[in-house]
């Protein structure tokens, strides 16, 4: 893995309007800025010894905090009746790496896979479709009354999950959709959070190039698409990944509106009823478990450049 | 920077802009409208009628709002529980985010793979994070089974117990949500002036006292802006304790979003739910004001 790749976060605020340069080149020139101006000067002996130190205490706090997730992962590979063994130990007596493909057809695993990469492709698509074409009204079109509905988008930000689910509920039972995967996929796919993102984005881009393809006689549609959007890659890349996080990690709403778990549960509603399911197979849980941290473990691997701008413009949103 | 302002143009054009903004605005403004209007509407007219799942609604004034307070043996404990929560965890999940923000400074080797390190748990899904924190605090699990192996005491049974059990999830969560505090630590640390570092550094400030004088107060906002997104989602806890501990023992560890659900999805009672919704809404927007009207005192904003 990479070491220094997110050495050089860009300010929150700012980056949003600098981001209209190649990123890349963008971000090294701002590292070498960074690094000329820091430039480490050359340390005394107990500067030395103090980051020996430094260096020691953090890679043990890491070992700690980490500890719980490997551990996890060594169980998933126990045989069920040495989960609680007395000592603990990592590796049990034998090393079961079957349970990785057994807790495939134990219950309806691979169902609650298949719904969980389904709902959150899905809504993800949707939610990168209604975001970045609001974003683009609000941030790069004139129309009246724009802020004010812009300040209503806003308002909405404010209103919690729980305020929310409880009519959503009715209102999934007047569409007769309770327990479907449209009430999986739609009510929380409208949410302000990406429209303001990708306004935020888009509002970097100079209005200069759009003045120039009007000026070649492009409309809003031709613009959005063949400049805009190009231009904004790494915005809706960001957006892509968390609204997918979102959905994929997304527990309050299923449990709700989900009533056949074997039909339509996803993950988490599957890892749930997992505990209840399977009583004591903790090493089937921890199976399970692990699995579904992988897909996201692999997005934040990837993301891991943009982390801090997509945390920092408005958080993760828990529902 | 472009501020937006177009050379000034005929009416026709702008009315087929205005037109055209429309189009591109109205899906998520219909979706919006759908999925959050609707519901925000419908939830203040649900909190005052009794309102079943299945069966007759009747409208019961501010009955569903008076009965949470006088009448409903889970509220209160569940409101505290909340309280509670948010006070422990709060002010650990900032202080030791922003311990670890401090720690992993620029000249850590491998910060970047560490930062990607403390991340993950934020993003893993909830209830697997809580699965594994379940196995390792059960009697015989990993905690109990060091303890004793190592230095031969036997540990209470933490989720069996009311007050080891709240402690528990409290532990969960910040292990759970310190990578989040601490990007947005290290985004602020990053962006320090460095000649005010400098300036002070030639001052002889060095250390703790540097770090207390120069650094905390220079990366207030993003302090500030963290402790309220901590506290936001703190009051929202739900699935630490519902997976954990089932809410347990006894309703020691029950939040309040866990009521909300109770009411709503296993009594039924909509209406009474939705009453309790507004109630912690409430509680979220006077905290957060109270919060922004703190500010001033201790906030450095650079102008």
């Amino acid at each position: 893995m990479s070491t220094s790749t997110i050495t050089a976060p860009a300010a929150p605020a700012d980056d949003t309007r600098a981001v209209t340069m190649p990123p890349a080149r963008k971000r090294r020139r701002g590292k070498e800025d960074q690094e000329k101006v820091a430039g480490h000067a050359p340390m005394t002996r107990p500067e030395k010894v103090r980051l020996v130190f430094a260096h020691i205490g953090v890679y043990i706090a890491a070992a700690i905090f980490l500890a719980p997730l490997v551990y996890a992962f060594f169980s998933a590979m126990k045989p069920n009746q040495e989960i609680f063994s007395m000592p603990p130990t990592l590796i049990a007596s034998e090393v079961r790496w079957t349970n990785f493909i057994d807790v495939f057809s134990y219950g309806p695993f691979l169902t609650y896979i298949g719904n969980s990469f389904f709902v959150a492709i899905a809504g993800t698509l949707v939610v990168l479709a209604v975001s970045t074409m609001a974003g683009y009204a609000f941030g790069r079109l004139r129309w009246k009354g724009r802020d004010a509905v812009f300040v209503l988008f806003l308002a909405t930000l404010m209103v919690p999950a729980e305020v929310i689910v409880i009519p959503m509920f009715i209102v999934m039972q007047w569409f007769g959709w309770v327990d479907t995967y449209q009430a999986l996929i739609f009510p929380f796919a409208f949410t302000a959070f990406g429209t303001f993102l990708m306004r935020q984005f888009f509002r970097g881009i100079p209005f200069e190039l759009e003045e120039a393809a009007r000026v070649d006689g492009a409309g809003p549609i031709r613009t959005f698409l063949q400049i805009i959007l190009p231009l904004s890659k790494s915005g809706v890349a960001v957006l892509a990944v968390f609204t997918f996080l979102g959905f994929w990690n997304s527990y309050l709403w299923p449990l709700i509106v989900t009533v056949d778990y074997a039909a339509h549960g996803t993950l988490p509603i599957g890892l749930a009823s997992f505990s209840g399911l399977t009583g004591t197979r903790w090493d089937l849980q921890m199976a399970a478990a692990i699995i579904s941290m992988i897909p996201t473990t692999v997005l934040v691997i990837a993301l891991q450049k943009h982390l801090v701008k997509g945390i920092s413009m408005a958080g993760l949103g828990g529902r | 920077m472009s501020n937006g302002t177009h050379t000034p143009r005929r009416g026709a054009l702008a009315k087929s802009e205005s037109r055209q903004a429309l189009g591109f605005v109205s899906p998520a403004l219909a979706g919006l409208a759908l999925f959050t209007f609707v519901p925000v509407a419908l939830s203040i007219v649900m909190g005052f009628f009794d309102w079943p799942t299945v069966g007759e609604k009747t409208f019961v004034g501010f009955d569903n709002y008076v009965k949470l307070f006088t009448d409903s043996p889970d509220f209160w404990p569940a409101l505290r529980n909340t309280f509670v929560f948010a006070l422990l965890y709060v002010p650990i999940s900032v202080v030791m985010s922003y311990l670890l923000a401090l720690s992993l400074h620029s000249r850590i080797r491998g910060r970047g793979a560490l930062r990607v390190l403390f991340f993950i748990p934020v993003v893993t899904p909830m209830v697997a994070n809580v699965l594994v924190w379940k196995m390792l605090l059960q009697p015989q699990g990993l905690v109990n089974g060091l303890s004793q192996t190592w230095f031969g005491i036997e540990l209470p049974n933490f989720l069996a117990d009311p007050q080891w059990a709240m402690m528990m999830v409290v532990m969960m969560s910040v292990w759970q949500g310190l990578g989040y505090n601490m990007l947005i630590f290290s985004a602020a640390l990053e962006q320090l002036p460095e000649s005010v570092v400098e300036a002070a550094r030639i001052d002889g400030a060095t250390g703790l006292r540097m770090t207390w004088k120069i650094t905390v107060p220079l990366t207030s906002p993003s302090i500030f802006f963290a402790s309220i997104m901590t506290m936001i989602s703190a009051m929202q806890v739900f699935v630490q304790p519902q997976m954990l501990t089932g809410g347990g023992p006894g309703n020691a560890t029950q939040p309040i979003v866990q009521f909300i659900y109770n009411q709503g999805f296993k009594f039924q009672e909509l209406g009474l739910a939705a009453a309790a919704a507004w109630i912690l809404f409430a509680i979220i927007i006077a905290m957060t004001a109270a919060q922004f009207g703190a500010q001033k005192k201790w906030v450095h904003y650079e102008h």
